[in-house]
C-alpha cells in the first residue's frame, strides 16, 4: 500500500437499487433457509409418524389373544394322580406331572363335537397350562368338571383377529373352510373370547407363536444391561477423571486417547468375538448368559462413557477448580466435591446414548450364544437368557404367521424399555443440571 | 536483561513489621519461557501490599506462586526460596492443602461455586474441620459474611445460590469464602476488575478494614487503586521486580526511570 493515501469514496448510497435487491435476496436466502429446515423437519416426522403407525397398528393385536370356552372335568383316573397324593409331601411334583393333555384333549373332543375338526386346529398345544394352574391354586377342584377358557391354535387367534383374508383361495390361507365354518360354529355359541394375553406378557420363547412370550427377554435385557452399567459406568467416570484431572500429558496419554477414540468406532460383532473369545473360551463362563452379554455390552459402551465423561469434564470451568483449590481443597475433593457434580449431567447424557446403544445391540450378543431358543424366563445372571432385539431377530425369521405381530409387539415393547430408560435419564439430568 | 535487585527494602526496615512472606531470587518458567527473573520481595504482616506493572510483567504469576496455584499447569517451574514465617513453602514437607488454607486467594473473575451461599462460606471450614457443631459453622460464616461487608445484603437468602448474586456481591462473598478459613495471607488477583466503580469502592473499602487482621496482596492494573489501598507497592516489567517501597514513595519519588514511565502514564 502506497503511504498516505487515502481513497476518497462518495458516501453510501442505500436507497440503490443494487443495495436493495442485495437486501431482497438476503431476506430471501433467510426464508430459503428457513424452509429447508422445516421441510427437513416435516420429512422425518412423517417418516416416525408411518414407522410408528406401522409398528403399533401391526404389533397391538400382539398383547390380546384368543381363548375357547371348554368343560373340563379333573377326573383323577385320567390325570393319575389322586387327592391324597398331591396334598403329602412331594404334592407339588406330582401335580406337576398330572396327565392334563389328556382331560384337555377329552374337553376339546366334546366342544368340537359335530363340527368336523381335528382338535389340534382349535385349540393351542399348551391349552392344558390353564388347567394346571387351576388345579395348584385349588387342590379342592380334583374330581369336579370345570368350565375354563383357554387358547386357541394360532389360526383361530388370527380368524379372531381379522387378520386371515377368508376370501383368499383355501390353499394360500393356513385354514380350511371347514376350520372356519368351524370358528364361525363356536364364535356363534359365545364360546370364543379376545383377552389381553397374560402369557405374552409373562413367559419366554416358544415355538408355538400363542404360547410365546416376552417377559424371558425382556428380563434378560433387564439383567444384561444391569450388569453393563454396574460396569461400565463407574470405570468409565474413574477413567474420564483420571485421564482429565490426574494424568501427566505425554506420549502414553496420547496412545491412550487415541485408542479410546478407535475403540468407540470398533463395529460392534468384533466386540462379540472378543467376549467369545475371552470370557467364553479363556474364562469358561456360561454360554448365553446375562452376565456374558453385560461383560461384552460393557466392553462396547466404556469408551462412550470415557468420551463423553472427559467432554463433559472439560467443559467445567476452570476458575470453580481455581476457587476450590484457593481454599484449600485437595485435588480429590476439588474433584469430587465440584467438578463431578457439574460434569454429571454431562456424564449421564453420554450413559443414556451408550445405554441405550447396548440396549438395541444384536451383533455381539449373537456371537456369545445369546440368540439360543430360550423357552424358560432366566432366574439369575448365568442361566441362558436372550435379550429383546435378539428375540425380535428370531421372531422376524419365524415362518409361522402368528409370529408377525409378535414380532411388532416385541419392537412395541423394546421402544416402551428405551423410552423408560432414556425418561428417567433425563429426568435424573434435569434434576442434577445447575447453573453456573 | 538482568537489572538490581532490591532485596529487602533500603528504607527504614526498623518500622516496619514483621516479614510475613519473604521470597528469594525466585524464578518461574513456563516450559522454556522465563517468565519471572530473579524475584526478592517481602511481604509484611498487616499491610496491603500491591503489584502493579503492565500486562504480561508476570505479577499475576508470581502472585500464584505465593500458594502454589501455580502447580496446577503442568509445564510451570519454580526455582528460588519462598518462606512462609520462615517455612520454605516448595519443600517436600509443605502440605499444599494447609498452605492453600493459610494463605487463600480471591480471583480476578469471582467465581462462585454454584451452591447456596452459605455453602459457598461454609466450604472451606467443613473440609479443614474447623467448626465442631452447626452452630459454630453458623457463626463462621456468619462471621465471614460480615467481614466482607455482605451480611446485611444476603442474611435472609442465604439458600439462594451464590451464583445469582450481582458481581460485586460475587466478589465480596468470594472474599467471605477466603476468610472462613481463616487465612493468614489473602492473595487477590485484580478482583475489581470485573466490577463496576461502585463494587469497586466497596471492595476497597473492605480491603483497607482487612488489613488490620491479615496480610494482603493485591494485583492490580488500576494505579489509583494502587496509590488508595496499598501501603507497599511493588512495580514488575518483563518480568523482574523493578522497585518496591512504600506506596507513597513510590508514586510520589520513584527511583527507578521505569517506574517514573510506567506510574506517569508514559508507557504499559
Amino acid at each position: 500500500m502506497s503511504e498516505g493515501v487515502i481513497i476518497e469514496r462518495a458516501p453510501t448510497d442505500w436507497a440503490l437499487p443494487a443495495m436493495q435487491a442485495r437486501i431482497g435476496k438476503r431476506y430471501a436466502a433467510e426464508r430459503r433457509f428457513r424452509m429447508l429446515g422445516l421441510g427437513a423437519l416435516s420429512l422425518a416426522g412423517l417418516f416416525l409418524a408411518f414407522l410408528l403407525w406401522t409398528i403399533i397398528s401391526d404389533g397391538v393385536t400382539g398383547f390380546l389373544h384368543t381363548q375357547v370356552e371348554v368343560t373340563a372335568k379333573l377326573d383323577p383316573d385320567v390325570l393319575g394322580i389322586d387327592a391324597s397324593s398331591i396334598s403329602g409331601p412331594g404334592g407339588e411334583m406330582t401335580l406337576n406331572r398330572a396327565n392334563y393333555t389328556a382331560v384337555m384333549n377329552a374337553a376339546a373332543r366334546q366342544r368340537v363335537e359335530g363340527l368336523d375338526v381335528d382338535i389340534a386346529a382349535v385349540i393351542s398345544d399348551g391349552a392344558w397350562l390353564p388347567l394346571r394352574s387351576a388345579l395348584r391354586e385349588d387342590h379342592a377342584l380334583l374330581g369336579q368338571e370345570i368350565t375354563i377358557w383357554v387358547p386357541t391354535t394360532s389360526a383361530f387367534d388370527m380368524l379372531a383377529k381379522g387378520s386371515i383374508d377368508r376370501n383368499a383361495p383355501a390353499d394360500t390361507r393356513p385354514v380350511s373352510d371347514v376350520q372356519i365354518a368351524a370358528f364361525d360354529s363356536l364364535k356363534a355359541e359365545g364360546a370364543i373370547r379376545t383377552r389381553i394375553n397374560t402369557t405374552f406378557l409373562s413367559q419366554a420363547d416358544s415355538t408355538s407363536p400363542e404360547l410365546a412370550g416376552i417377559w424371558g427377554a425382556a428380563k434378560g435385557s433387564f439383567l444384561t444391561l444391569l450388569i453393563t452399567l454396574v460396569l461400565s459406568f463407574p470405570i468409565g467416570v474413574l477413567t474420564a477423571i483420571y485421564l482429565e484431572e490426574y494424568a501427566p500429558k505425554n506420549r502414553i496419554t496420547d496412545i491412550i486417547e487415541v485408542s479410546i477414540n478407535n475403540l468407540a468406532a470398533v463395529p460392534s460383532i468384533i466386540f462379540g468375538l472378543l467376549g467369545l473369545a475371552v470370557f467364553l473360551n479363556f474364562f469358561g463362563m456360561p454360554r448365553s448368559a446375562p452376565i456374558v452379554g453385560g461383560l461384552t455390552l460393557a466392553l462396547m459402551t466404556l469408551p462412550v462413557i470415557v468420551i463423553a465423561g472427559r467432554v463433559a469434564i472439560k467443559s467445567v470451568p476452570p476458575s470453580i477448580r481455581d476457587a476450590a483449590l484457593g481454599v484449600g481443597a485437595s485435588p480429590i475433593q476439588v474433584v469430587f466435591h465440584h467438578v463431578l457434580p457439574l460434569a454429571l449431567p454431562g456424564i449421564l447424557t453420554g450413559t443414556i446414548i451408550g445405554m441405550a446403544r447396548a440396549l438395541g445391540e444384536t451383533a455381539p450378543l449373537l456371537m456369545i450364544g445369546m440368540r439360543a431358543f430360550v423357552a424358560d424366563v432366566p432366574s439369575g445372571l448365568d442361566t441362558p437368557a436372550t435379550v429383546l432385539p435378539v428375540q425380535i431377530f428370531l421372531w422376524s425369521d419365524e415362518v409361522a404367521r402368528g409370529f408377525i405381530e409378535k414380532t411388532s409387539a416385541a419392537i412395541i415393547v423394546l421402544l416402551i424399555f428405551l423410552l423408560l430408560m432414556n425418561g428417567f435419564a433425563i429426568y435424573l439430568r434435569n434434576k442434577l443440571e445447575r447453573r453456573w | 536483561m538482568k537489572i538490581m535487585n532490591l532485596t529487602a527494602p533500603a528504607v527504614d526496615v526498623a518500622t516496619l513489621p514483621t516479614a510475613k512472606m519473604t521470597a528469594r531470587d525466585v524464578d518461574v518458567f513456563y516450559g522454556d519461557k522465563q517468565a519471572i527473573n530473579s524475584v526478592s520481595i517481602d511481604i509484611f504482616e498487616e499491610h496491603v501490599t500491591a503489584f502493579i506493572g503492565p500486562s504480561g510483567c508476570g505479577k499475576s504469576t508470581f502472585l500464584r506462586c505465593l500458594n502454589r496455584m501455580n502447580d496446577t499447569i503442568d509445564s510451570a517451574r519454580v526455582t528460588g526460596r519462598m518462606e512462609l514465617d520462615g517455612q520454605d513453602i516448595y519443600s517436600p514437607a509443605m502440605d499444599v492443602v494447609q498452605l492453600r488454607a493459610r494463605v487463600g486467594m480471591v480471583f480476578q473473575k469471582p467465581n462462585p461455586f454454584p451452591k447456596s451461599i452459605y455453602e459457598n462460606v461454609a466450604y472451606g471450614p467443613r473440609i479443614h474441620g474447623l467448626a465442631a457443631s452447626k452452630a459454630e459453622m453458623d457463626q463462621i460464616v456468619e462471621a465471614s459474611l460480615k467481614r466482607a461487608s455482605l451480611w446485611d445484603e444476603v442474611k435472609d437468602r442465604l439458600d439462594e445460590s451464590g451464583t445469582a448474586l450481582s458481581g460485586g456481591q460475587q466478589q465480596r462473598l468470594c472474599i467471605a469464602r477466603a476468610i472462613a478459613v481463616d487465612p493468614e495471607v489473602i492473595l487477590m488477583d485484580e478482583p475489581c476488575s470485573a466490577l463496576d466503580p461502585i463494587a469497586t469502592a466497596k471492595i476497597e473499602e473492605l480491603i483497607d478494614e482487612l488489613r488490620g487482621r491479615y496480610a494482603i496482596v493485591i494485583v492490580t492494573h488500576n494505579m489509583q487503586q494502587a496509590a488508595r489501598v496499598s501501603q507497599r507497592t511493588a512495580f514488575f516489567h518483563l518480568g523482574t521486580l523493578v522497585e518496591y517501597g512504600d506506596t507513597t514513595d513510590i508514586f510520589t519519588n520513584p527511583r527507578e526511570q521505569r517506574t517514573k514511565d510506567y506510574i506517569t502514564g508514559r508507557f504499559g
